[in-house]
C-alpha cells in the first residue's frame, strides 16, 4: 500500500537526522593525532573540529580516549590531562575547549528574528574536580553575544550527562542577533577549564555582549597535574529538550570533518599523493582532488622540509624548493608545485613521499 | 590568540606569474596559504603583516 503522508505524531523525534550542529561531538575522528599532544593556544591538534585555548602558566595535553562504551554508549571521548598546574590564575589567563560552527549550518535557529528558536546543548563530562563549571555559547556574527551557563560536576572521575537549554533574548531576536548565511563563523561552543577574572563576570543562564565566558563560580580544572577532564556526546540542537545523541556513521562524520581538514599520512616510504606533469624541465605540478568540497580554498600543510617529498617521472627526484600551491587550487582541489633536478618537459609527475613515513599532506579550511 | 608567523613569502603561479599563495610557518605549522579572503590563515597573515616590522617576502 502506498503511503501518501507520514504522520509526524507517530514518529519518535530521536529518529530525525541532522539534528546535531556539532561535528565530531562523539570524538570519533582524529586525523591529526590520537596520542597526548601539548595544547597550544587556539590550534587544532588532535580531535577534528575541536581546539583548545591556553594562556597562562599552566599547560595541558589532549588525546583520544577509548573504552567508555559500557557507561555512556560512546566508545570515544576527548581526554584533557593537566601537565602543568596553574594554581593562581592571573586576570587574563584562560583555558578552554572550543568548537566553531559554520554560519550557514545555523540558519534554522532563525536568530535575528522574532522567530528565534530555543536551542539545547547536551554532553557527557567526566572530571577529577567536582563543583561548578561553565559552558559558553557564543553567537559570533553581527554583534557578538555570549550565553553563559553553569553545570555541576557532582562526582569525581565519573561520567555525568548535562543538559543546558538556551532561550533567545530580545537581543538575539533583534537584527543584531542575526547569523549571516555564509561560510564564515556563526557560533562557537566553549567548555571552560579555568578563566581569569577578566572573563568571569558572566551571569548564569544569561546572554552578555562583553567578553564574559564564565561566572565567578567556575572551578579551576587547571590547579593540579592530577586533574583530568573528559568530554563526549556533545550535541547542540533546536528545541527545548535534549534528544538522544545523534550517532552518525564513521564515514559520515569523517566527511563532515573533511570539509574543514583533510589529511593523508605517508603510511609507506614512497606514498603516492597526486599525479601531474612537468611544466618545465625542473618544475612539476600535481592536482589533488579533495574528498569533499571544503569550506573555503584550503591551506596546504606539509612537514616544511622539501626533501621529504619528491616527484617521480621514472626517476625519483627530490623537491629542492618551492613546494607551493598554484593558482588553479580551489575549495575542491589543491594544485601543488615544486622544483627538482632537470628532466624532460612534459614528463608525467607523481607527487610522493621521498623514502620516509613521517611526511604528510593536509588541506586546512578551519573556521 | 596570538598568531606566531615567520618566513612568510609569496609564491607565483608558473603560468599566470601572479602571486597566488604565501608560504610560512604559522604557530608551528608549515603551511602554504592561498590568497583567499575566506581562508582564516590568510586573514591571520594579513593581520600579522599590518604590524610594524612584519613583511611578506617577494616570490623568487
Amino acid at each position: 500500500m502506498a503511503v501518501s503522508r507520514i504522520n509526524e505524531a507517530g514518529l519518535n523525534v530521536n529518529q530525525y537526522g541532522n539534528r546535531n550542529v556539532i561535528i565530531n561531538g562523539g570524538f570519533q575522528i582524529f586525523q591529526r593525532a590520537t596520542a597526548a599532544t601539548a595544547q597550544t593556544d587556539g590550534n587544532f591538534l588532535t580531535a577534528d573540529r575541536w581546539f583548545g585555548f591556553v594562556s597562562g602558566g599552566g599547560a595541558y595535553t589532549t588525546q583520544k580516549s577509548t573504552g567508555n562504551t559500557g557507561t555512556i554508549s560512546h566508545d570515544t571521548a576527548w581526554k584533557i590531562d593537566v601537565t602543568t598546574a596553574d594554581t593562581s590564575l592571573a586576570a587574563g589567563d584562560y583555558y578552554s575547549l572550543v568548537q566553531k560552527i559554520e554560519a550557514q549550518n545555523l540558519q534554522q535557529l532563525a536568530y535575528g528574528t522574532s522567530n528565534a528558536k530555543t536551542i539545547t546543548l547536551s554532553f557527557w563530562v567526566r572530571a577529577t574536580k567536582t563543583g561548578t563549571s561553565c559552558v559558553c555559547v557564543t553567537k559570533n556574527d553581527t554583534t557578538q553575544y555570549n550565553y553563559v551557563a553553569e553545570y555541576t560536576i557532582n562526582a569525581s572521575d565519573t561520567w555525568e550527562h548535562k543538559t543546558i537549554t538556551i532561550e533567545p533574548n530580545s537581543d538575539i531576536k533583534a537584527a543584531s542577533g542575526a547569523i549571516v548565511n555564509d561560510n564564515g563563523l556563526g557560533m562557537q561552543v566553549t567548555f571552560v577549564l579555568a578563566y581569569g577574572s577578566n572573563y568571569t563576570a558572566g551571569v548564569n543562564n544569561t546572554w552578555n555582549d562583553s567578553a564574559d565566558f564564565a561566572t565567578t563560580n567556575q572551578i579551576n580544572h587547571m590547579d593540579s597535574t592530577s586533574n583530568d577532564f573528559y568530554l563526549t556526546g556533545v550535541q547542540l540542537e533546536v528545541g527545548d529538550t535534549a534528544t538522544d545523541f545523534e550517532h552518525r556513521s564513521f564515514g559520515d562524520e569523517l566527511a563532515r570533518c573533511q570539509r574543514y581538514y583533510f589529511r593523508i599520512d605517508a603510511d609507506e616510504s614512497y606514498k603516492r599523493y597526486a599525479n601531474g606533469v612537468y611544466y618545465s624541465t625542473t618544475a612539476a605540478e600535481t592536482m589533488i582532488y579533495l574528498p569533499v568540497t571544503m569550506r573555503a580554498e584550503p591551506s596546504f600543510e606539509n612537514t616544511g622540509t622539501s626533501t621529504d617529498y619528491a616527484f617521480y617521472d621514472g626517476t625519483v627526484r627530490s623537491i629542492s624548493s618551492n613546494l607551493a600551491l598554484n593558482a588553479a587550487s580551489d575549495a575542491g582541489t589543491m594544485v601543488i608545485s615544486g622544483t627538482t633536478s632537470a628532466t624532460t618537459l612534459g614528463n608525467g609527475a607523481i607527487f610522493l613521499s621521498n623514502n620516509n613515513t613521517n611526511s604528510f599532506i593536509a588541506a586546512s579550511a578551519e573556521l | 590568540m596570538l598568531n606566531i608567523i615567520s618566513n612568510a613569502k609569496y609564491n607565483k603561479d608558473p603560468i599566470s606569474e601572479q602571486n597566488v599563495s604565501i608560504s610560512c610557518v604559522m604557530n608551528g605549522r608549515n603551511v602554504c596559504v592561498p590568497i583567499s579572503e575566506d581562508n582564516t590563515d590568510y586573514q591571520a597573515i594579513l593581520e600579522w603583516a599590518e604590524e610594524d616590522g612584519n613583511e611578506i617576502q617577494a616570490a623568487e
